[in-house]
C-alpha cells in the first residue's frame, strides 16, 4: 500500500556525515529538504573512530567550513583533545585532527538538522526511487511512505544491504547494530546504477577500567588549539583527555597467525573490497610479517561513557580470538570487550558513473555522497555530502552548478579522482593525492572557498566582508616588508648568527630575512620596529606567502596551465565513438566516463595527448559548425 | 599557447634543414639563440623578414643560419612563429633544436604545428579530419619511437632513477600522510645522498645524449663478413665517399668506421668492420672484436659475401650467429663468375640481393631490401627525433629539479616543499613511461608500509 506523506525539493537518503552536510546545504540555499534515515538516534553518529580530521582529512574539513558546512563548527563544540599533526614538516601538510565525543556529536548535529529551517528529518528506509519518462518524482519507505521530490541524494553509508561479519558469524546489519537497507539497491539497480561491493571494518570498544593506563604511553593534545572553522573563537577551546599507546607483541601474533583459517576475509566469504589504508590486524600481520609489532592507539569514545576504541586493531576474526589476542598487549592484559570488531560488506556505486557534480549521468536528479561513491572516512562523505547537496539545490535554482576543480581544493581532488578515475578500493584522501599542496593548505581554505560558498549563498556577506579585510592586510603588510629596508646592527647579525644564518654587511629588505629558512616572521619583530599590530592569522598568511613565493608562483603558474584545459567544456551527451580518428580504446573511455571538460578527459587513464589534440580539434569544428547553423 | 619547436625539414642529410618555433614566447626564445650579423636583434625584426647570422648555445656557435621571422596572425600557426634554416645534416639543426629548448620552448607534440593552425582558424574547416589523421598516424609513430627507445640502456638507467625517487618520495608520503605511525623518520643527510646518486646518473645519461653515443639518428647497421669479400667498398659505395681504405690486402680494415648515410629514405648508422676470422694479429684481434659486438647491437647486419668463390668456415660459422637477426645478405662481386652455393645462403637468409660493389651496380636492390625489412616511411625518422627529444628534455628537466631539491634540503627548507620539487622530478621521469605520479606514491605507500588505523 503506498500513500502521499509530502511534496519537497530534495529527499536525502541517509543521516550519517554525507548526509547532513547535504540535507543542511540545500535546505539552506531554499529548498525544501526531507531527510531520511533508518533511527533518529544514529544521525552523525561515528560508527568507527570518535575522530574527526587528520591528515588531509583535516584539511577537507576546513576546506567544508569555509564552504558554509556544518562538520567544522560541530568538531569544535565536541572535541575532547586536539591536536595539529606534521608540526615541524611544512604549512603545506600541517593536519588538524581532533578526539570527539561521540554522543554529544550525534546530539550536536541533530538539533542542528532539527532547528534548520526548511528542513524535515524523518526516520524511515527508503526503498524505492520514484521516476516517471527519465525524471526524479519522488520515493517511496518501506511502509508505503511516498514523498514527491525533484532531486534525490542517496548518502547510505555501510548500510546499503549491510552485512556484518564476525568470525564464523555473519548476518545483515548496518553498522553499529543498526538496521539495514535491504530494498534500495534493487532500486537503484532498476534504473540502471551499477552496484558492488565494499568492505570495510572496525576495532572492538573496551572498558576504560580493564585497560592498565600506568604502563602506557600517553599522548596528549596541544597547549594552543587550533579550532577547525574559521568563526569559531580560539578562547576556551581546552583538552579534557588523554589517549594511549601499545603495541602487539610476537605473542599477539602468533594467536592470530593460529586463527587465521577463522577469519572470513582469509576463508573467502566476504566478497567485498576492502581499503588498503585501513587493513585489519589479521591483514598487517599477514602481509608485513617482518614487521615484530604494530602500534595501536588507545581512544576514549566521549566523556559520558566508559568505552575506549582501540585504533589500529580492526578485525573480523571470532570474538574469542579478538579477545584471546587483546590480552596478550601490554596494558590490555585484562581487558573486557564491550562490543566486538567487526567487518561490514556494503553496497555502493562506481563512481565514474557520476558527473563532477556528483549527479548520476544517467539519471538526472539523482546524486551519491559519501561512502555510497566508494569512500571511505567521514570527512570524504561531508566533503561530498555538501557538494551533492549544494548541487541539487542549485539544478533546482536554475543556477549554475559548483565544480570544484583540483586547483581549488582537496575537495575538488576528491571529487576528480572519483569520477574520474574511479576506485578499486574505498578510497581515502591522503595530501599525495593533491599536485598542488603548497597551495591547498589548510591554512588558506578561507581565502580558497569563502568566496566560492559566499557566491552560491552558504556563507554571509558579513563573513565575506571579514575575509576581505584580512586578505588586504595580509598584502599591505607583505608590500610593507618588501620595501622596508632593515640595516645591519649588531644585535641584528648576533641574531642572525644565532639563528644559524649568515650576518647582514649591507641593509636589505625585511622580507629577504623572512626568506631564510631560519628565520620567522615573528622572531624578527623586535628588529622590524614599525610593524603594526597585526591578528595571528595575518602574520602566519604573510609569513607563509613570502617564505614560499617562488614555490607558489610556480605551482600558480602550472593551475594556470591546467585551467586552460579545465574550462574547455565538451559538450554533454557527445558520443565519442562518432569523432573521427579517436582510437577505440580512448573513445570507448571517453564514452564511459562522458567528461565534463578537455581537462577532465585528460585525465581519464587510457587517454593519451595525443587523443586530447584530437578532440581540441573536433570540438573547434564541433563549435564552428554549431554557430553556423 | 605555449611555445613548441622541432625540426620540420625530414630528418636526413640534406642540403638544409628548418627549425620551426611557434607560440607566444616564439620571438624571445629564439632571440635567445640567433644573433644576427650587424647588431639587429630578433625581436626588432618585422614579420616576413628574414636576417643572416649565428645561431649558437651556451658552447658558442653552432652554425650559421638564417632566421624568418613571422608574427601573429600572419604565420602557419596563427602565432608568432620563427624558422631557423641551417645546414643540413642531424647534427647541427638537432643541437639548434636544443638550444631553443633549452631557452623555453617545448618539443612540439605529434601534429602540433598543424592542430594550432587548425584552432586559431588558420586551416579551413573541412581539413579538421586531415589535422586528425596527421596527429594520430605522427603520435602512433612517435609510440612506436618511444617504445624502441624504451628497451634501452638509457631507458632503463632513467627507469632506475625514477624508482629511486619513488622510494623517497613513498617514504616523505608515508611519513607525512601517517605521522602517528610507527614510519622511519626521513632523513635529509639520506635524501640527500640517494638524490646526488640520482643526480649523478641522470647528468651521465645526458652527457651521453649530448655526445650521441646513446641514441642517434638512423637505424643502428653493421657491415660484417670475413676479410676481402668487398665490406669497404661497399660501404664506400654507400657512403659516397672513400671513408675506409680498400686494398687487395685482407684485414685493412682493422677498426669500425662509422658513416650515417642515407639509403633512400631510411637513415642508416652504418659501420665498416673488421673481416671476421681466426687471427694472430693483435690490433686486427681487437677490431674483430668490436666488429663481433656490432653484431650484437645492430638493429640491421648487411652481410657480404664473396660470390666468386665457395663459402669458407668462417662465412658458415658467420651464418650460424646471424639466426634470428635481421639480415640482408649481400653476394659481392657479380662482376665475376659466381662460384657460391647461393641456395644455402637463401635457405637462411630470405633477403639476399647480388651485387657489384666494385661497379656501383644493385645498391638499389639492397635499398630495396632494407626498407622492406623494416617498411617504415621517412616520417618515422623525424618521429624518433621527436621521441627522443622529448625523453632528453624529459631527462633534462628532472635533473633540474633533481638539482634544486638538493639545494632546497642542504638550506633546510621544509620538507612539503621540497617533497613539491621531487614530485616534479618524479613527474618528468614518468613522462617517459606515461605514469602519473600521484597514482605511483599512493601504490608505493601501500605496497611499502604498514599504515592505518
Amino acid at each position: 500500500m503506498s500513500y502521499k506523506m509530502g511534496e519537497f525539493d530534495v529527499a536525502v537518503v541517509g543521516g550519517g556525515h554525507a548526509g547532513v552536510e547535504a540535507a543542511l546545504a540545500s535546505a539552506r540555499l531554499g529548498c525544501s529538504t526531507v531527510m531520511f534515515t533508518i533511527s533518529l538516534d544514529q544521525i552523525a553518529n561515528m560508527p568507527c573512530n570518535p575522530s574527526i580530521g587528520g591528515t588531509a582529512k583535516g584539511h577537507l574539513v576546513r576546506e567544508i567550513d569555509a564552504l558554509g558546512g556544518e562538520m567544522g563548527k560541530a568538531a569544535d563544540k565536541c572535541f575532547i583533545q586536539s591536536r595539529m599533526l606534521n608540526r615541524g614538516k611544512g604549512p603545506a601538510v600541517h593536519s588538524l585532527r581532533v578526539q570527539a565525543d561521540r554522543m554529544k556529536y550525534h546530539e550536536y548535529m541533530k538539533q542542528v538538522c532539527e532547528k534548520q529551517e526548511n528542513l524535515y528529518v524523518k526516520q524511515g528506509e527508503v526503498a524505492e526511487i520514484l521516476t516517471e519518462n527519465g525524471k526524479i518524482t519522488g520515493v517511496r519507505t518501506k511502509l508505503g511512505a511516498e514523498y514527491s521530490v525533484k532531486a534525490v541524494i542517496i548518502a547510505t553509508g555501510t548500510y546499503l544491504k549491510g552485512k556484518i561479519h564476525i568470525g564464523e558469524e555473519s548476518y545483515e546489519s548496518g553498522p553499529d547494530s543498526a538496521l539495514p537497507s535491504k530494498f534500495l539497491s534493487g532500486s537503484l539497480a532498476e534504473h540502471g546504477i551499477e552496484l558492488r561491493r565494499f568492505k570495510t571494518g572496525t576495532p572492538c570498544r573496551v572498558h576504560k577500567r580493564s585497560i592498565d593506563f600506568d604502563i602506557l604511553e600517553r599522548q596528549d593534545g596541544d597547549e594552543n588549539i587550533v579550532p577547525f572553522s574559521f568563526d569559531t573563537p580560539t578562547d576556551g577551546l581546552r583538552n579534557q583527555v588523554s589517549c594511549y599507546i601499545s603495541y602487539t607483541n610476537s605473542k599477539t601474533h602468533e594467536v592470530i597467525l593460529n586463527n587465521l583459517h577463522r577469519s572470513p576475509l582469509y576463508s573467502g566469504r566476504i566478497e567485498g573490497v576492502g581499503p588498503r589504508y585501513c587493513p585489519s590486524i589479521e591483514d598487517k600481520i599477514v602481509r608485513f610479517s617482518d614487521k615484530p609489532r604494530h602500534q595501536l592507539f588507545i581512544e576514549p569514545m566521549g566523556l559520558s561513557t566508559d568505552e575506549y576504541y582501540l585504533q589500529g586493531m580492526s578485525s573480523s576474526l571470532p570474538e574469542d580470538v579478538q579477545l584471546a589476542f587483546l590480552r596478550t598487549i601490554e596494558g590490555l592484559e585484562n581487558v573486557e570487550i564491550m562490543r566486538p570488531a567487526y567487518a561490514i560488506e556494503y553496497d555502493c556505486c562506481d563512481p565514474t558513473q557520476l558527473s563532477p557534480t556528483l549527479e548520476f549521468k544517467k539519471l538526472g536528479g539523482l546524486y551519491g555522497a559519501g561512502q555510497f561513491n566508494g569512500s571511505s572516512g567521514y570527512e570524504e562523505a561531508a566533503a561530498q555530502g555538501l557538494v551533492a547537496g549544494i548541487n541539487a539545490a542549485l539544478k533546482i535554482r536554475g543556477d549554475e552548478p559548483m565544480i570544484l576543480d583540483r586547483a581549488s581544493s582537496y575537495i575538488g581532488t576528491l571529487v576528480d579522482d572519483l569520477v574520474t578515475k574511479g576506485c578499486s578500493d574505498p578510497y581515502r584522501m591522503m595530501t599525495s593525492r593533491s599536485e598542488y599542496r603548497l597551495i591547498l593548505r589548510q591554512d588558506n581554505a578561507d581565502q580558497r572557498l569563502i568566496p566560492v560558498g559566499y557566491h552560491i549563498g552558504l556563507v554571509s556577506r558579513e563573513r565575506f566582508e571579514r575575509l576581505q579585510e584580512k586578505i588586504s592586510q595580509v598584502e599591505a603588510e607583505k608590500k610593507r616588508i618588501t620595501h622596508t629596508n632593515i640595516a645591519p646592527s649588531e644585535a641584528l647579525n648576533m641574531f642572525l648568527v644565532e639563528h644559524g644564518t649568515s650576518p647582514l654587511s649591507t641593509g636589505c629588505k625585511i622580507a629577504d630575512l623572512i626568506r631564510r629558512p631560519q628565520i620567522n616572521y615573528n622572531d624578527i619583530a623586535q628588529f622590524d620596529t614599525e610593524r603594526p599590530q597585526l591578528s595571528f592569522e595575518v602574520c602566519e598568511q604573510v609569513e607563509l606567502q613570502i617564505k614560499y613565493e617562488g614555490y607558489i608562483e610556480k605551482q600558480l603558474a602550472q593551475i594556470e596551465q591546467m585551467r586552460k584545459l579545465e574550462t574547455t567544456l565538451l559538450p554533454e551527451n557527445t558520443d565519442y565513438s562518432q569523432v573521427y580518428g579517436l582510437r577505440l580504446e580512448a573513445a570507448e573511455k571517453l564514452n564511459k566516463i562522458k567528461p565534463h571538460s578537455l581537462g577532465q578527459a585528460s585525465r581519464i587513464s587510457g587517454v593519451s595527448p595525443a587523443d586530447v589534440s584530437m578532440l581540441a580539434v573536433w570540438l573547434q569544428k564541433h563549435k564552428e559548425e554549431n554557430n553556423a547553423t | 599557447m605555449s611555445t613548441i619547436a622541432a625540426i620540420s625539414t625530414p630528418n636526413a642529410p640534406g642540403g638544409i634543414a628548418v627549425i620551426r618555433v611557434s607560440g607566444e614566447n616564439a620571438i624571445a626564445v629564439s632571440e635567445a639563440v640567433f644573433t644576427p650579423f650587424g647588431g639587429k636583434k630578433v625581436g626588432d625584426m618585422p614579420g616576413y623578414t628574414c636576417a643572416y647570422g649565428i645561431a649558437g648555445d651556451k658552447d658558442g656557435r653552432i652554425d650559421d643560419c638564417i632566421l624568418t621571422v613571422f608574427r601573429a596572425p600572419h604565420s602557419y600557426t596563427g602565432e608568432d612563429v620563427c624558422e631557423i634554416s641551417c645546414h643540413g645534416g642531424i647534427y647541427v639543426s638537432r643541437k639548434i633544436l636544443r638550444a631553443l629548448l633549452n631557452n623555453g620552448a617545448e618539443p612540439a607534440q605529434a601534429g602540433e604545428f598543424t592542430k594550432r593552425a587548425f584552432l586559431n582558424g588558420k586551416l579551413d574547416l573541412t581539413s579538421a579530419e586531415a589535422v586528425m589523421d596527421v596527429i594520430s598516424a605522427k603520435s602512433e609513430l612517435e609510440l612506436k619511437m618511444a617504445e624502441q627507445l624504451r628497451e634501452g640502456a638509457a631507458f632503463r638507467k632513467a627507469k632506475e632513477c625514477s624508482g629511486k625517487l619513488l622510494a623517497l618520495l613513498s617514504g616523505l608520503a608515508a611519513w607525512t600522510d601517517y605521522p602517528d605511525e610507527d614510519i622511519p623518520e626521513v632523513q635529509p643527510e639520506h635524501m640527500i645522498g640517494e638524490l646526488r646518486a640520482v643526480r649523478s646518473t641522470l647528468q651521465s645519461l645526458i652527457n651521453g645524449y649530448d655526445s650521441g653515443r646513446i641514441i642517434r639518428e638512423g637505424i643502428p647497421a653493421a657491415i660484417v663478413g670475413r676479410p676481402n669479400v668487398g665490406k669497404s667498398t661497399l660501404f664506400n659505395c654507400l657512403s659516397g665517399c672513400e671513408r675506409s681504405i680498400v686494398t687487395e690486402i685482407a684485414g685493412t680494415t682493422r677498426d669500425v668506421v662509422e658513416e650515417t648515410i642515407r639509403l633512400g629514405d631510411i637513415v642508416l648508422r652504418l659501420s665498416d668492420t673488421a673481416g671476421i676470422h681466426e687471427t694472430d694479429d693483435k690490433i686486427e684481434g681487437i677490431g674483430i672484436g668490436h666488429a663481433q659486438k656490432l653484431i650484437d647491437t645492430s638493429e640491421l647486419i648487411i652481410a657480404v659475401f664473396d660470390g666468386s668463390c665457395p663459402l669458407t668456415a668462417d662465412d658458415f660459422s658467420l651464418l650460424e650467429s646471424l639466426k634470428g637477426r635481421k639480415v640482408v645478405a649481400v653476394i659481392n662481386k657479380t662482376d665475376e663468375e659466381l662460384k657460391i652455393e647461393e641456395d644455402y645462403i637463401t635457405q637462411l637468409i630470405i633477403h639476399t640481393v647480388y651485387i657489384s660493389a666494385k661497379e656501383n651496380d644493385g645498391v638499389d636492390k639492397l635499398q630495396a631490401a632494407v626498407e622492406e625489412l623494416f617498411s617504415i616511411s621517412r616520417d618515422s625518422f623525424g618521429s624518433a627525433t621527436a621521441a627522443n627529444e622529448r625523453q632528453k628534455k624529459c631527462i633534462d628537466s628532472a635533473l633540474a629539479s633533481v638539482d634544486e631539491a638538493i639545494s632546497a634540503i642542504e638550506s633546510c627548507l621544509n620538507l612539503d616543499a621540497v617533497n613539491i620539487i621531487l614530485d616534479e622530478a618524479e613527474q618528468h621521469l614518468l613522462e617517459l613511461t606515461g605514469e602519473k605520479i600521484t597514482d605511483a606514491v599512493v601504490d608505493e605507500v601501500f605496497s611499502r608500509f604498514c599504515v592505518g588505523k
